[in-house]
């Protein structure tokens, strides 16, 4: 899932400067689950921000919402009848559910509450990790399942680099090297044969975000 | 005779890296690079490595050329995308360039310019096979060339890996042999014990190896290493060595010198990495003989 972490309220609280009252919305998908932009989260938000504007004598009106997923219009456009009533939205969802607030109600100001990071995994509670970069072309048959492209600071398809140490990537020294991962994985699996094949460079430019806006069409969905 | 025909001939070559300047101040370079003439068989010109931004591989490559200096220019994955690796190919090979070293190339986060964004279009596997199809007269896209380049290939090795890392390495090895390698250069040793495992099970690729030897210049340097670098490991007894030395310049050339009489019958060359001592390369070399 896409993981997000908040803005700083510094940073919230500049964009919000010129607005006395607000609509906070937050999303009840994703980034509910890290813990970033959920219904809780919007409440204690929309809490910082009132006392932060309260202290310096200029008090604002935040309105609460969290759409069970932003990013998708029927949710969105249920935000139609208090969008109305304010001067400015605070998007707490992922840039995607800011982008769709924005595409249906494109005359008012809609702010990001939140740093979408990447797409990941739960590793523990509180702990989530990087797992996927949407490269559009997905290798994981190739490599036992672990992705080089998001796993790997070089995004390397042929092994590892040399600077891993002791399993640890040279660049990010807390997080595992994937080529080991990669290693470990297809010995468990009796695969390592499948190293012994040159895995030839990425089509970046035709299969991934270099070849500029990805759409997907279904034609058999599309009324 | 090129670098090439030395290798082909089974000459054991001794190679210098020289680091480009953090600039365009050619004068220090120049200095080594007159010392050097005569005693070394190519000089290695690294490209931005350690991503510390520098004067690049190419420009300094051709000014020692044009000086007469046999020299390996190196090109590497981290900064550039396909297009511009294979144009900076064949700028090499129109300036006259034959001896190539292709690297994966090291991490901007690491350098001092760590906010830049890591390129990594290709890895190092892409970057030989895109020399190879170059030198068939093609570029990545199957378009052909006016003119077919002709290089020199070399790629890093290390030589130094245990268990299962190892055997990846040897793997590795083999595929880039497959993709055109002609020589190898490996991380810096400092223990011939660790090498001689390598050497034994790669001996049938019977492609030249050339062992990397950093001059050590401090304890300090000495820990730094063994506590950072991967594969590096340096014995207690150079370590003491270092220790007791008065002359910290003789006992690192003497040092190095072991070194080199002990690797001379294991591999066809050795790197000397001065980082620095420059000026001791020549004095090295007449203490081994070479």
């Amino acid at each position: 899932m896409i993981k997000a972490e908040q803005k700083p309220i510094d940073e919230i609280l500049k964009y919000l400067n010129p607005y006395n009252k607000i609509l906070l919305s937050g999303c009840g998908a994703c980034v509910t689950v890290c813990h970033a932009g959920g219904e809780k989260e919007v409440e204690l938000l929309a809490s910082g921000l009132r006392m932060a504007r309260q202290k310096i004598g200029k008090k604002i009106e935040v309105l609460e919402v969290t759409p069970a997923r932003q990013c998708e219009p029927e949710f969105a456009l249920e935000l139609s009848e208090t969008i109305e009533k304010v001067e400015a939205v605070l998007s707490i969802s992922c840039g995607v559910g800011v982008q769709t607030l924005v595409r249906h109600f494109p005359k008012i100001p809609i702010f990001p509450g939140v740093n979408t990071s990447f797409l990941g995994e739960t590793i523990t509670h509180g702990v989530w990790e990087e797992r996927c970069q949407a490269c559009g072309n997905c290798i994981l048959e190739k490599t036992g399942g672990i992705c080089p492209i998001s796993r790997c600071a070089k995004q390397l398809l042929n092994g590892p680099c040399g600077g891993s140490s002791k399993g640890k990537c040279e660049i990010k020294k807390e997080a595992d090297c994937a080529w080991q991962l990669i290693y470990d994985r297809l010995k468990t699996l009796n695969q390592l044969y499948k190293l012994e094949e040159i895995i030839p460079a990425k089509r970046w430019g035709v299969e991934s975000r270099d070849s500029g806006l990805r759409r997907i069409v279904r034609e058999d969905l599309k009324v | 005779m090129s670098f090439k025909e030395q290798l082909e001939s089974g000459k054991f070559v001794v190679v210098a890296e020289l680091q480009p300047p953090k600039g365009n101040d050619l004068s220090e370079l120049y200095e080594y690079t007159e010392l050097l003439k005569g005693r070394v068989d190519a000089i290695n010109i690294p490209d931005l490595q350690n991503a510390i931004m520098r004067l690049g591989s190419l420009s300094v490559c051709t000014l020692l050329k044009a000086r007469g200096m046999e020299v390996i220019y190196n090109l590497s994955c981290s900064d550039r995308n396909r297009l511009a690796l294979q144009s900076e190919l064949l700028n090499a090979s129109a300036l006259g360039l034959k001896n190539v070293l292709l690297l994966q190339g090291d991490h901007p986060s690491i350098g001092d310019h760590f906010e830049a964004q890591a390129v990594f279009d290709l890895d190092v596997m892409g970057l030989l096979g895109t020399a190879k199809r170059l030198q068939e007269g093609y570029d990545l896209m199957g378009n052909d060339l006016q003119g077919k380049p002709q290089f020199c290939v070399g790629a890093q090795i290390n030589a130094t890996a245990k268990g299962h890392v190892l055997d990846l390495e040897i793997m590795d090895m083999e595929k880039k042999i497959r993709t055109g390698v002609d020589f190898f250069f490996t991380n810096s040793i400092y223990d011939v014990s660790l090498f001689e495992p390598f050497v034994k099970k790669v001996a049938h690729f019977k492609v030249p190896i050339i062992v990397a030897i950093t001059l050590l210049k401090s304890v300090g340097m000495a820990r730094y290493v063994n506590k950072h670098v991967e594969g590096a490991s340096i014995p207690d007894s150079i370590i003491d060595q270092l220790m007791k030395a008065s002359d910290k310049q003789k006992v690192s050339n003497e040092i190095a010198g072991g070194l080199i009489k002990a690797f001379k019958p294991l591999c066809q060359g050795v790197q000397l990495i001065p980082i620095g001592w420059e000026k001791q390369i020549p004095t090295l070399l007449d203490d081994v003989g070479l």
